[in-house]
């Protein structure tokens, strides 16, 4: 089996595997998005990430990957109370997928088979307590997009259908990719990614070459290529874990409150919930960077990735919401 | 290029693509229905291991895999078909690519990332610029190949055969780059202007697919060429640089500095070939594919193609004749409703060993009884279309413009939640241009916006007429326009484009009242300072709300539109 391409193995794009990281550390900052051009590694990021995260424990059998017996939900049947660890699962959802496979749905063969009414798991109960990663979000369905809303935000999958009457936890991270020529995503949606990510292709050459090279050595010097990267992906691991465990000792200044406070207000970000994502993405890169207080260095590096999608769009602006939390960020952290 | 060349080009393309179909994505085959297409297809099936053919319009399950409804009700139990793409490796021939939906693009284009061993020969037959295969698809092909215009007598049956192919196949493992070969095509791609870097990650599958064919271990230099004609000159969206603007300074004052500069390289291209950089190489094999015509193609190609991409979203909703689904519910069976299988047998499903008790004879499987009929159903709303008619003449002043364009903006932003897709047509001069084609994208309305021309006189009925066109195009594809037109009301340019008010006001009414005969929802708003009688009376015509808004700014005339759509 070949593995996906590496992620510390990717050129360039370190805004894009910035937000990564930072989301493998805190999950709580909610999810990723990424927009631009067509092959500028996006979803290569996506799947390289897969294989960077460090291992969860769960409860063998259990659908919707619960971490104690306790926690296994009712309608689960057979589920023992062995522990065991497994990769974070990272679940695709394809476009044009049916609701029944993303909430679940009554198990037809069960009921066919047996006259059994069992449930039959879906994407969200599989993603739960990992990612849940969509290509083109901008062109998924509404109707699915309201699912996810409503399941991201209670962080819960309530079934209510074919007389099932059933429930179970789904806390995922978001990671959306798309292309903006293709159209818009809904405000809605839009807010619930906790950072967001212009890329695009690399425009200086020797990047570029160095790209189509690696690229090349993974399809044709499988073995070798993977061999040097996968050292490089494990120590990178090893760092996240690192800072997993730090993160709850850092030191929060109330000078640094205030300035996201202010920065926010500054940019008429909506609500509060982009000051409270640009704080935990800040707190996130001192965990990274190993510091033990989050300062205006940190808040500087995360800024546009935590707050440039929760402008209120301003479409006679030409420069641009990135430029736009630039501006306000030299400003108001001078 | 002559027609024989571009047809040897084509039998190229099709043999590299059977011995790296999962390397090489596939082939983006642009061309009508004919003999020439149906020769290059049928050589192609004979080197392909798995062609199998996909019917327009096909369902997701039988693409992707998902339940086999019928073997699921004769067994009784649930079963599963893998589809299409479930089985092994398959070289998909998808005929009508012009016509797939962004969705289902998108779906192919996620298994072809996959690298599942599948490929896909898109038969793109659009006869217009802007039909054509979804960008996204197009970018993960390495081939692109047009047999526009080409005889059956200038296409000799294709000279591989499968042993040929074969042995390829167990060389291309074993094939490598030159060292600088990566370096060659990345420089090439970008002076060719493609953004993207899979073109020359494709481009080098290519050349080593090249080598195989001949059996070599090494790609050289002659496969990086045809490599390069093949994959990226296709893709190029600018002559190399040198070829059009730093080329002719040095003609007109041919002085010291390039001299100095021309006459080594000179040397060195006669004397030791070798020693030349391997890009210049390149891209001199890709300007002597280029088509001549290259630039005033792309200007003609641009606009529709980014229309294309910027309807994306809407087009997928296309005519909502699927709507949003609704839960089904149940019904009866009239030969109009869809039934919805699915649901009807998890309806008759926990019944069946009640049933089976009740009827321990019935020869049938599943016992499915009339009340277990669940029915389709879904929300017809479909998507509205702002048609934004914008007087650009010179009375109408630049000012003016400036609001029109935030309007347009400000209604797009908002887009979204309400459903609407903007369009925006221009009128100045002697006649309409269509700026923005109908689209919910703000990336696309700001490139297009920014670029509104103003000034000259005021084509009123060529504006209408424009909308006209526009409307009953959209609705055809199942949008409901709605026209906004925006004027000061001098319309002082006729239909034929001859500066004369009496006849120009005619031919506007005349096309306000084709219009309302078309049954066109529309407003009027009186940009001018003082509200125009005329602009009034043209209105009334239109049977359209008529709103007089002097010195109305963006987000005022915004409100209106929106208010007099609501009300």
């Amino acid at each position: 089996m070949t593995h996906p391409f590496p992620f510390s193995a990717i050129v360039g794009q370190s805004e894009m595997k910035q937000a990564m990281v930072l989301t493998a550390i805190d999950p709580s900052i909610g999810g990723v998005l990424v927009f631009g051009d067509r092959g500028t590694g996006k979803s290569t990021s996506v799947r390289a990430l897969a294989a960077l995260l460090p291992e969860i424990d769960v409860v063998a059998g259990c659908p919707c990957n619960s971490a104690t017996p306790a926690a296994v939900p009712d309608w689960a049947e057979g589920v023992g109370t062995e522990i065991v660890s497994k990769p974070t699962p990272v679940i695709d959802l394809p476009l044009g997928a049916t609701e029944d496979r993303v909430v679940g749905a009554l198990d037809i063969e069960r009921a066919l088979t047996r006259g059994e009414k069992a449930f039959e798991p879906g994407l969200l109960a599989r993603a739960n307590r990992g990612y849940l990663y969509i290509d083109e979000v901008n062109l998924l369905e509404d109707h699915i997009v309201d699912l996810l809303l409503d399941v991201a935000v209670s962080g819960e999958n309530v079934i209510e259908r074919e007389g099932l009457s059933i429930r179970h936890p789904a806390r995922f991270v978001l990671v959306g990719s798309g292309n903006p020529e293709e159209g818009e995503l809904r405000p809605q949606l839009l807010d619930r990614f906790g950072l967001s990510v212009e890329v695009a292709s690399p425009n200086n050459i020797d990047d570029r070459i160095e790209v189509i090279r690696r690229r090349d050595a993974y399809e044709m010097d499988y073995d070798a290529f993977m061999a040097h990267w996968q050292g490089e992906d494990a120590s990178l691991r090893k760092r996240i874990l690192e800072a997993r465990k730090i993160l709850r000792a850092i030191e929060t200044p109330d000078a640094t409150l205030r300035d996201c406070a202010e920065l926010c207000v500054a940019l008429g970000a909506d609500g509060l919930r982009g000051e409270l994502t640009l704080l935990k993405a800040a707190r996130a890169v001192a965990a990274y960077s190993g510091a033990e207080t989050v300062g205006r260095e940190h808040l500087r590096t995360i800024a546009a990735s935590a707050l440039r999608h929760r402008l209120r769009r301003d479409p006679l602006d030409e420069a641009g919401s990135t430029t736009r939390v630039a501006r306000v960020v030299d400003s108001v952290l001078a | 290029m002559d027609p024989v060349e571009r047809w040897a080009q084509a039998a190229t393309a099709a043999a590299l693509l059977a011995i790296d179909p999962e390397g090489l994505g596939g082939l983006w085959l642009r061309a009508r229905s004919g003999p020439a297409r149906d020769r290059l297809l049928a050589g192609l099936r004979g080197l392909l291991t798995a062609p199998r053919r996909m019917p327009p319009g096909i369902a997701d399950a039988q693409l992707f895999g998902g339940v086999d409804l019928a073997a699921t009700l004769s067994a009784g139990q649930l079963v599963r078909a893998p589809g299409l793409l479930g089985s092994g490796p398959v070289a998909l021939i998808a005929p009508m690519a012009e016509r797939m939906t962004p969705g289902l693009a998108a779906r192919l284009a996620q298994t072809l990332d996959a690298s599942q061993g599948h490929c896909l020969i898109a038969l793109d037959e659009g006869a217009e610029p802007d039909e054509r295969l979804a960008a996204s698809l197009a970018d993960r092909l390495a081939l692109h190949i047009d047999l526009d215009g080409l005889a059956l007598a200038d296409c000799p049956p294709p000279a591989f055969d499968a042993e040929e192919i074969a042995r390829a196949r167990t060389y291309l493992p074993h094939v490598r780059l030159g060292p600088d070969a990566h370096a060659a095509l990345t420089v090439a791609a970008l002076r060719l202007g493609i953004d993207s870097l899979r073109a020359p990650l494709l481009a080098a599958r290519a050349a080593r697919a090249l080598a195989a064919l001949d059996g070599r271990d090494t790609a050289d230099e002659d496969d990086l060429v045809t490599a390069t004609e093949l994959v990226l000159a296709p893709r190029a969206t600018r002559f190399p640089e040198e070829d059009t603007d730093e080329a002719e300074p040095p003609q007109d004052a041919p002085e010291p500095p390039p001299e100095t500069d021309a006459a080594p390289e000179d040397e060195l291209d006669e004397t030791d070939p070798p020693q030349r950089l391997p890009e210049e190489i390149l891209l001199q094999a890709a300007k002597a594919v280029l088509p001549p015509d290259l630039l005033a193609r792309l200007a003609a190609a641009k606009a529709p193609k980014t229309a294309k991409s910027g309807a994306g979203a809407g087009a997928a909703k296309k005519g909502n004749r699927r709507g949003r689904p609704l839960p089904s519910r149940p019904g009866r069976i009239d030969g109009q409703s869809r039934i919805d299988l699915v649901a009807t047998l998890r309806a008759a499903a926990p019944w069946q060993t009640i049933r089976r008790k009740l009827t321990p004879d019935a020869p049938q499987k599943v016992l499915v009884r009339s009340e277990d009929i669940r029915l389709r159903r879904f929300e017809e709303k479909s998507d509205r279309l702002l048609i934004f008619a914008v007087d650009a003449s010179g009375s109408a002043a630049l000012a003016r413009l400036a609001e029109a364009k935030g309007a347009v903006e400000l209604m797009l932003a908002e887009a979204y939640a309400r459903r609407d897709h903007v369009a925006l047509i221009a009128f100045r001069g002697t006649g309409a241009d269509l700026l923005l084609p109908p689209t919910r994208s703000l990336v696309q309305t700001k490139r297009r916006l920014a670029a509104l021309p103003g000034g000259g006189g005021t084509p009123l009925a060529a504006g209408l007429r424009a909308s006209l066109d526009l409307a009953a195009l959209s609705k055809g594809r199942g949008l409901s326009p709605t026209i906004a037109l925006l004027t000061d009301g001098r319309a002082n340019i006729a239909l034929d484009g001859t500066a004369n008010r009496p006849a120009a006001a005619e031919d506007a009414r005349a096309m306000a009242r084709a219009l309302r005969a078309q049954a066109t929802p529309s407003i009027v708003i009186d940009m001018g300072n003082r509200p125009q009688a005329q602009l009034r009376d043209l209105a009334g015509d239109l049977a359209a709300p008529y709103i007089p808004m002097p010195r109305a700014d963006s987000q005022r005339l915004s409100t209106a539109v929106t208010a007099a759509l609501d009300s």
